[in-house]
């Protein structure tokens, strides 16, 4: 797997760069997350040797914060915000129906590993509210309806 | 320079450019070459107008004209009208929500909502071109730095801030100043300033638009502060949930350092400064200063136990000053205008302006900066408009998760770090959510709790067991199971938490149960006494009924997922509320508003 050799390539490279600079192992492992879209063991165990620390250390770190994932997300990371502004303007619907749409709870990925649905912290976009992100693109002013015409353009 | 007879500024913030901002300036760009202007008419990409809710905004100068809600289609009508004939485009002029008047004939500081604003924070965002430092320099950009190392001395401008009063805008309204000065007092071999742009607070976004509208002031305060406690070294600790404000940052700083207004021997002077981007990795309590700089550390987030102060041993036990984006916006300002300048605007006891994020229920969602002691209500109607859809104002939620709810019965109240506290919620950063009568307080309540309990680092137990215990009932509360003494619960919770948690997120985390106990009591005793929800928000609690406006037209009966609505043609229809699942599918579906929740 040329592929996977490469991601390897690019992870040892990127400890290579960070080794050294206090405070390395979050930057390396944010690193990691868009290498590879997860921390798995293995890639965990890498850093601890890279870095000169414990495997310990760095799945405390890894699971300490929610970018950090140790399963692999699907194609489409669909992240409905939660935030007070659009919570008050009814996101919880919006996320329902997104549920129920893609047929998968909250925090999973679906079976044919196309879509991760997640609710996620203020994305900053309260103007807009209620907003979701489906990888990089926002959608704002969202109501129920409008879900199923947007995820028909990712199926 | 080249000189051109016409700037078309197009807003490239987050909110604007989610509505398609990005490709406005494409089009722009297309269209004036088309028609041969290309010369003539400049295409700026701005930070943030403030006002997000008339976005995508594109505002045409000389004239000022201020354009709402522009698509691409409506470029070419732009260009070829207002910038090739010189007619403006009536139809795309903004018009204010109160007084549903057109702005055409007004320029941007006489509409409605910036009329009563004050911007000193954010005075460059949405004028100048955030990725270009010598648009920044034009506004007196890095004047401030030169001011304060070629003319004054570390005491000197330590001096200027405490003589200010600047309090700090994150939130705790600490005196800037004197934490500068227990920097500058803490003998050490290295000491680093770092800037908290971990801007958790959901429906707060002042500093990502900071960041994104005028990167350079941050660079410029954190220098000014560098030289003033005897930091060569910075730190900006960033979300990375905002990816535009990162990339802006980073392109500033290498900028600065192309200038040399960042590096070795600034200004010719032996001061030296350098800086460096840290990301967040979506851990809330890292807008705690302590569980930031274990952050930065590259360690779990979790805070570390006060004393010692970051100021005597902080970031890699070094001595640490951190201020908030916004506090630091503020700095090159009173460097350049003297402290007697910043104390003139604002409250006595909370001198200068703050900037707000207003969100939730209100027609203008926005940014909008004012004066402190500013009544509340001035903020919410003359400057926000009001709230939509002719309901009627609850609260307004102030300071986060941190902070409580302000009843409508307090809306006089001046907007200062004391009295917000004083009526049980807090400054906090900025985020200002307004709610109105279909927002149920308790659930609000549950809503807050849940977000903390989920953000709990489980370092310490009053936090990471007692919120857990409060939202336990408060779950219970909306679900129609709520016992007698659960209140009284809540608040022998609340209390305790308050009194031993470790850090500021554990030890404010009941406030917003307090506040609405406060306040709306009589809410939470509708759901545990009556099994009722007065504002019929809370699910179990409701029931859904037809009333006679019914024209029995079946449409109800054919989405109703549990088939629960009977009912012959042309007849009345009936909810069976046993089968009822209160899913909300046939309210969507009736054209007669004839079912509601009761």
């Amino acid at each position: 797997m040329a592929e996977m050799r490469e991601k390897y390539l690019a992870l040892d490279e990127a400890i290579a760069r960070y080794k050294g600079t206090p405070g390395a192992l979050m930057p390396v492992l944010q690193e990691a997350q868009n290498i590879f879209g997860y921390v798995p063991e293995d890639v965990q165990k890498i850093i601890a040797d890279g870095l000169g620390t414990t495997l310990a250390e760095v799945y405390g770190v890894a699971t300490f914060y929610a970018q950090f994932s140790l399963e692999p997300k699907g194609e489409y990371v669909v992240g409905v915000c939660l935030g007070t502004a659009c919570y008050v303007k009814g996101s919880q619907k919006v996320l329902d129906r997104l549920a129920e749409e893609l047929d998968v709870p909250v925090g999973k990925t679906t079976a044919d590993g196309k879509f991760t649905l997640n609710a996620t912290r203020c994305l900053g976009a309260c103007g807009l509210a209620p907003v979701m992100m489906i990888n990089e693109e926002v959608y704002g002013r969202l109501v129920p309806d409008d879900i199923p015409g947007i995820i028909a353009k990712y199926r | 320079m080249d000189l051109y007879r016409a700037h078309v500024l197009v807003c490239g913030g987050t909110g604007c450019t989610s509505s398609g901002s990005a490709q406005l300036i494409e089009r722009f760009e297309q269209q004036l070459q088309e028609k041969g202007l290309e010369k003539e008419v400049k295409v700026i990409r701005t930070g943030c107008f403030g006002l997000c809710e008339a976005g995508p905004v594109v505002i045409v100068y000389p004239e000022g004209t201020f354009y709402s809600r522009v698509k691409v289609e409506d470029v070419d009508e732009i260009v070829s009208e207002h910038l090739l004939k010189g007619r403006k485009v009536q139809h795309l002029v903004y018009v204010d929500h109160a007084t549903k008047e057109s702005s055409i004939q007004k320029s941007l500081d006489e509409i409605g909502f910036y009329k009563l604003q004050k911007r000193v924070a954010l005075r460059n965002c949405g004028v100048i071109d955030p990725e270009n430092i010598d648009e920044y320099i034009a506004f007196d950009g890095y004047k401030a730095l030169a001011k304060a190392l070629t003319e004054m001395t570390r005491e000197q401008v330590i001096q200027e801030i405490i003589d200010s009063g600047l309090r700090g805008r994150g939130g705790g309204g600490f005196p800037t100043g004197m934490k500068w000065k227990f920097g500058y007092n803490s003998p050490a071999d290295q000491k680093y300033i770092a800037c908290n742009a971990d801007e958790g607070d959901p429906g707060a976004f002042m500093d990502r638009s900071l960041l994104e509208g005028d990167p350079h002031a941050i660079i410029e305060a954190m220098a000014i502060g560098g030289y003033a406690i005897g930091a060569s070294e910075g730190y900006v600790y960033v979300r990375a949930e905002y990816p535009i404000a990162v990339r802006r940052l980073q392109v500033a700083i290498d900028q600065a350092k192309e200038y040399g207004l960042l590096g070795k021997n600034i200004f010719g002077t032996d001061f030296s400064f350098d800086m460096h981007i840290r990301l967040g990795a979506g851990a809330f309590v890292c807008g705690e200063e302590t569980a930031l700089m274990n952050s930065i550390e590259g360690k779990r987030g979790e805070p570390r136990p006060r004393p010692p102060f970051p100021a005597v041993k902080g970031l890699f036990g070094k001595p640490t000053v951190l201020n908030n984006v916004e506090t630091y916006a503020n700095i090159p300002q009173i460097i350049l205008n003297g402290a007697s300048w910043f104390k003139s605007m604002g409250a006595e006891k909370s001198p200068g302006t703050k900037v707000f994020a207003l969100g939730g229920k209100i027609n203008n969602t926005g940014l909008v900066e004012v004066p402190m002691g500013t009544p509340l209500r001035t903020v919410i109607y003359d400057i926000g408009g009001g709230i939509p859809n002719g309901k009627k104002l609850k609260a307004v939620q102030t300071g986060g998760p941190s902070g409580g709810c302000i009843p409508a019965d307090k809306l006089d109240i001046s907007i200062e770090y004391d009295t917000l506290i004083e009526i049980g919620s807090m400054m906090g950063s900025g985020g200002m959510i307004v709610m109105d009568e279909d927002n149920c307080m308790v659930d609000i309540a549950r809503f807050f709790l849940d977000f903390t309990v989920d953000e709990s680092c489980g370092k310490c137990t009053p936090c990471r067991v007692g919120t857990r215990r409060m939202l336990e009932i408060l779950e219970r509360i909306v679900e129609g199971k709520g016992e007698e003494g659960d209140i009284e619960k809540l608040e022998t919770l609340a209390n305790n938490i308050k009194a031993t948690a470790l850090c500021g997120l554990g030890q404010t985390a009941p406030n917003p149960v307090l506040s609405t106990l406060k306040y709306f009591r009589d809410e939470y005793e509708a759901h545990i006494k009556e099994k009722r929800c007065p504002a019929h928000h809370c699910q179990a609690l409701l029931n859904y009924v037809i009333s006679d406006k019914c024209r029995g037209c079946t449409l109800c009966a054919k989405v109703c997922p549990a088939e629960a609505i009977s009912g012959a043609v042309r007849q009345q229809h009936v909810i069976d509320t046993t089968k009822c699942l209160k899913c909300g599918a046939c309210i969507e579906k009736c054209r007669f508003g004839a079912i509601s929740k009761q």
